[in-house]
């Protein structure tokens, strides 16, 4: 088991106060424990974390590029294995990162198989550079390249499913997680790190800033996501969903009402067409997943 | 600043950037109300809360105030008050 006494990042980091990707970088430790290596990709992350000559990370850390932290992992991976090392290796990206322009890095660290963890911190859009949309920025969110107005009801394409995407690799282990529950981030990064193979976690990590919510309410938000179905937490294991976090639901005006990048659905007056949609969104990952209580 | 091959920066000195200048509201605990769960420890996001006499202990140098241990814990022993400098 995990000793999540040990805090592995430490304070003094220049994330916004009440980040939702910071809360996530400690319990992703946590998970996977002193003997850890972590590749970053560019992002909020890498910047909050590591000016130079300031780290909060006290394991080993490394960045490069945007586009290549599993490539640099398989890397490293392979040097380890030869030095007989059994030092975990764990990415830790962005959705921008790892949705879009890492893509094919991961795809070929996959295919491969390293013994790696890959996990993605998805606050749902490029937020390190201004709040771009990315493949996992969800149906109707509005952002500086998604923006919503008299055109537009927001971003158009609808969140990429990125877990199936991996598990279709064949990859071992594939879960998904929220900071809402920091124990279950802990226990599904320490499982992955022990599979041999390459792993692949997505964690829910609201960023109060590029969304418009206030920022004591990170964890609030973050439950909402999950009570309405707008977003499932899982393990896959070889393909198959083993188990799945089930909720009352509620509808998912309770998430959307608060967040400032989708109060053109509600102002100036509720539009029930495309809230209908993203209610549509809630029900179809209740009936594949299975989460209604 | 020239950065050559082999710089380095020590683990965690992260510490060396006091972040509780940034803050404008403080969270005050009242330990008649604490139950000592440990919510709070667990969901800041600054890691800045630690068991000090075995109460759960806000580090002020580097809390930034963000107001998420008061939110969510199980007690409503915190109060974020405004901060007097
Ligand atoms: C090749 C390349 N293109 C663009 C950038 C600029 N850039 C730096 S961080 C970033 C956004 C990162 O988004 P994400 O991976 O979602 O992380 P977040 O900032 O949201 O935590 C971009 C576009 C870059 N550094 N390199
Ligand atoms: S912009 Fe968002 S993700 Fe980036 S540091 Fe601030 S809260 Fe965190
Ligand atoms: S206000 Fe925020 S930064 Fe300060 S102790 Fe509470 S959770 Fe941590
Ligand atoms: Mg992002």
């Amino acid at each position: 088991m995990a000793d999540t006494s040990v805090e592995l990042f430490e304070p003094g980091h220049r994330a916004c106060g009440g980040c939702g990707p910071a809360l996530a970088a400690r319990h992703i430790l946590k998970g996977s424990g002193p003997d850890t290596i972590v590749v970053a990709s560019t992002g909020c992350m890498e910047v909050f974390s590591t000016p130079y000559p300031e780290s909060a990370w006290k394991v080993p850390w490394i960045h490069s590029l945007f586009e290549n932290a599993a490539a640099v992992a398989s890397g490293i991976e392979v040097a380890l294995k030869k030095q007989g090392r059994k030092e975990h290796i764990v990415c830790i990206c962005g959705d921008g990162a790892t949705f879009d322009i890492g893509t094919m890095c991961i795809s070929g660290a996959f295919e491969r198989g390293h013994n790696i963890t890959y996990v993605c911190y998805d606050n749902e859009a490029y937020m390190n550079t201004g709040i771009q949309r990315s493949g996992a920025t969800p149906y109707d969110a509005s952002t500086t390249t998604s923006p919503a107005g008299s055109a537009s009801h927001g971003n158009r394409t609808q969140k990429k499913d990125m877990p199936a995407i991996l598990a279709a690799h064949g990859a071992p282990y594939v879960a998904t997680a929220s900071i809402a529950y920091p124990n279950d981030i802990v226990k599904k990064v320490e499982r992955a790190v022990n599979i041999p193979g390459a792993c692949y976690i997505q964690i829910h990590a609201p960023c109060y800033t590029g969304w418009g919510f206030e920022g004591a309410r990170t964890i609030d938000v973050a439950k909402l996501a999950i009570q309405t179905g707008l977003w499932v937490n899982y393990e896959m294991v070889d393909g198959d969903v083993e188990k799945v976090k089930k909720v009352k639901r509620k509808p998912v005006d309770e998430y959307l009402a608060e967040q400032k990048r989708f109060r053109h659905l509600f102002k100036p007056k509720r539009n029930d067409e495309e809230i209908a949609k993203i209610q549509a969104i809630a029900d179809r990952n209740a009936a594949n997943f299975g989460i209604d209580i | 600043m020239a950065l050559r091959i082999g710089c380095a920066a020590p683990p965690g000195n992260s510490r060396n950037n006091k972040t509780g200048s940034w803050r404008v509201f403080k969270p005050i605990f009242n330990y008649e109300i604490c139950t000592a769960c440990g919510i709070c420890q667990s969901l800041c996001p600054d890691a800045c809360i630690t068991l000090v006499n075995e109460q759960y202990t806000p580090d002020y140098a580097f809390c930034k105030g963000c107001g998420i241990c008061a939110n969510d814990c199980s007690t409503d022993a915190i109060t974020m008050v405004l901060e007097e400098k």
